[in-house]
């Protein structure tokens, strides 16, 4: 895989992320302190990043790092790769997105990408990227930890000697 | 040791489908020495195939055949059912309760409540009594036969100290199919969570670890995985003399027979007799009624979710930890016919969490209540829905499966009195939750339905239902109905006790019917 020499034009700073477009038609996508890095080999890095801002304005948790919805990104790629009616719905949603205000939907303030979704949430596309971050996103046990979802138990006898009854606030009455 | 039979050999009990109908009939046929061929869908997993996880459990588990929902009904997974052997015992909750005395007669109770298609049962509650207890036993209930009952989570503490405060005092851990200390070579209860995904350790009764290896044990008995019944044949005088089956493969046997028990679930169950029409039986077998696929019921249910002042874990332990039992007595006074039971449940994990406790939502609001997730309390609401003749199971006119078998339709829609008790019961959990503090309390609807009944329904009369007090159909005497299809009504309470005790009865009276040679 031969990478094109990234030029001006493919490094979209507008959020903060380096994107990197692949001449195979992939993507690289840098964390601004490249801290980390994702990939995608049947999405662009114009759909890529713009499904990465998205995932984050759906469920935006401060305690997550955009590792975790580069994931999701990552994720539906992967379901793409095969798919032609998916990968079709995901370029038709970003141009209905970046079609809204004129200006790519990455570079609105976040007020404005929020009006714009809302006036999306009817759509397939939509709906699809919403269930996808839930269903990539909080399946994550990097992640699920974050919020108190101890995941798979059985392993450590589960909870009858790890506080299934712990609670302490109850009232007496 | 598991025996084979052939399949010419038509001196065997056939019985399609393993669940807590069908494999507890099994057991029961082929401890008496009666030879069974259990013909199930889905394939066989063992324990190490359960893991703790909901989404590969869902897959690994559920059945995902076409169906198609309409009405109320979720268009794509109108039920949440199980296609493997042991049946949706590998999913149910374990909660074993037994019907009230009035619920077996509601017709007579109620009274005649427009649109609903009440019938009284054809047995009673004292007649059901014994069998009750066989079942419990079997089971290893709690709160039944000096078993104790399991300990309390920290959700069951949540929700019996909120009902304290509201008044209710039938408060207690239930009765469970659940293990409080080990019996009958099961190991006692870890407080693993995942009930609802198959029990890792099988402290929870299934069929798959129960019934279905001591019906083996007899030498009376071969269970058949991947085996899909798609017809019941019959000869010219009207009786039942074998099944057709596709393989894993989809290549088709016919296994013949001399009794078949149909238990594949209210949806399964009526569209295999429909499927089975013939010039004999034009509408499908057993159904000179028209009864067949009509009054399907799915019990009212909702949940409700809030967030707590304090730490809940609600997915630590028992998933459905404990029950309030007040308002589950018939009160008119309430504005609906019937009762309901709160029983508590947990969330299926941080994903479950965020798709249902607000369907469609998205957004910093709706990311700051999923962020509450170790705060969430939860119940289910489960009550007596009403039969209704144009709720039910048909054949899709065109579209078929592999096996050509026709897609089911299934359709439901609540009945006015459906609607009332909800909305009765959300504001009873609601009052639970807000007792303690409860700082948001979320009002769920109904997730696909895992009870399914009255497809096949029990009547005294052959034009008012499909079978009689035995599961036998009024219009082919080898020919049973097994499993909750046979339910005239529904009762407030979680059917697989009831399931299980109407087998165990099923599986006597059938046993002295073959042995005075009258099937």
């Amino acid at each position: 895989m031969k990478a094109k020499a990234p030029n001006r034009r493919d490094f979209l700073c507008t959020t903060g992320f380096v994107a990197v477009g692949l001449a195979t038609g992939g993507s690289i996508i840098l964390a601004p302190d490249y801290a980390w890095a994702m990939s995608t080999t049947s999405i662009d890095a114009h759909t890529a990043q713009t499904l990465l801002v998205m995932a984050r304005q759906l469920f935006p948790h401060d305690r997550l790092g955009d590792q975790y919805y580069a994931a999701v990104v990552e994720a539906i790629d992967k379901q793409a790769t095969g798919d032609a009616a998916l990968r079709k719905l995901l370029a038709d949603g970003v141009t209905s997105l970046d079609g809204a205000r004129g200006i790519p939907w990455v570079e609105l303030s976040n007020g404005a990408r929020n009006a714009v979704l809302k006036t999306m949430e009817a759509t397939e596309f939509f709906s699809s990227i919403r269930m996808a971050t839930i269903n990539n996103l909080y399946t994550n046990p990097l992640v699920y930890r974050f919020f108190g979802f101890e995941g798979s138990s059985v392993e450590h006898g589960g909870y009858v000697n790890r506080g299934f009854d712990d609670i302490g606030w109850l009232p007496n009455s | 040791m598991a025996n084979t039979f052939e399949l010419k050999d038509d001196s065997v009990v056939v019985v399609v489908g393993s669940g807590a109908g069908g494999g507890t009939l099994c057991n029961e046929l082929a401890q008496r020495a009666i030879n069974v061929v259990c013909l199930e869908a889905g394939p066989r997993l063992s324990l190490a195939d359960i893991v703790n996880d909901n989404g590969t459990m869902f897959s690994r588990l559920s059945w995902l055949d076409k169906r198609i929902g309409t009405g109320d009904l979720n268009p794509g997974l109108p039920l949440w059912v199980c296609k493997t052997v042991g049946g949706t015992t590998m999913h149910w909750a374990g909660a074993s309760l037994r019907f009230q005395e009035h619920e077996f007669r509601v017709r007579t109770v109620y009274g005649n409540i427009a649109g609903a298609n009440l019938l009284d049962w054809p047995i009673t509650l004292q007649e059901l009594d014994p069998f009750y207890a066989l079942a419990e036993n079997k089971m290893g209930v709690t709160g039944t036969h000096d078993i104790p009952r399991l300990p309390g989570n920290n959700n069951f503490k949540v929700m019996a100290a909120g009902a304290k405060r509201v008044g209710y005092t039938e408060v207690h851990t239930g009765n469970m199919a659940i293990n409080s200390r080990p019996r009958d070579d099961r190991p006692a209860c870890h407080q693993i969570g995942f009930c609802m995904s198959g029990c890792a350790i099988g402290a929870k009764w299934s069929t798959l670890y129960t019934e279905i290896p001591r019906a083996e044990s007899t030498g009376h008995f071969e269970i058949r995985p991947d085996s899909m019944v798609v017809k019941i044949n019959h000869d010219d005088s009207g009786r039942v003399t074998g099944v057709v089956y596709a393989d894993k493969t989809g290549t088709l046997h016919e296994q013949k027979a001399r009794v078949v028990c149909v238990a594949g679930n209210a949806v399964e169950t009526p569209r295999l007799l429909l499927n089975s029409e013939s010039a004999k039986f034009p509408k499908g077998l057993a159904n000179s009624s028209g009864q067949v696929g009509r009054n399907y019921m799915r019990h009212m249910t909702g949940t409700v979710y809030a967030i707590m002042p304090g730490r809940v874990n609600f997915d630590r332990g028992t998933q459905m930890a404990g029950i309030i039992k007040d308002e589950s007595r018939h009160d008119p006074s309430r504005g609906f016919a019937g009762g309901y039971e709160m029983e508590t449940l947990p969330g299926f994990g941080l994903a479950g969490v965020a798709t249902n406790t607000i369907q469609g939502a998205w957004g910093p609001e709706y990311a700051k209540i999923i962020e509450m997730y170790d705060h969430f309390a939860g119940m289910w609401l489960v009550g007596e829905d009403m039969p209704q003749a144009g709720n039910g199971v048909t054949l899709h006119p065109t579209e078929k499966d592999r096996h050509g078998m026709p897609v089911p339709v299934v359709h439901f829609k609540d009945h006015a009195n459906d609607i009332t008790m909800r909305n009765h019961a959300y504001k009873a959990g609601t009052a639970v939750y807000r007792s303690l503090g409860a700082t948001q309390v979320f009002e769920l609807p109904p997730f696909p339905s895992t009870h399914n009944l009255g497809t096949c329904r029990q009547s005294v009369n052959a034009q008012d239902g499909v079978c009689n007090k035995y599961g036998q159909t009024h219009d082919i005497a080898n020919l049973f109905i097994s499993d909750g299809s046979q339910f005239t009504t529904g009762g407030a309470e979680n059917p697989t006790l009831t399931i299980v005790a109407l087998a165990i009865r099923q599986a006597r009276y059938l046993a002295d019917q073959l042995s005075k040679k009258e099937m």
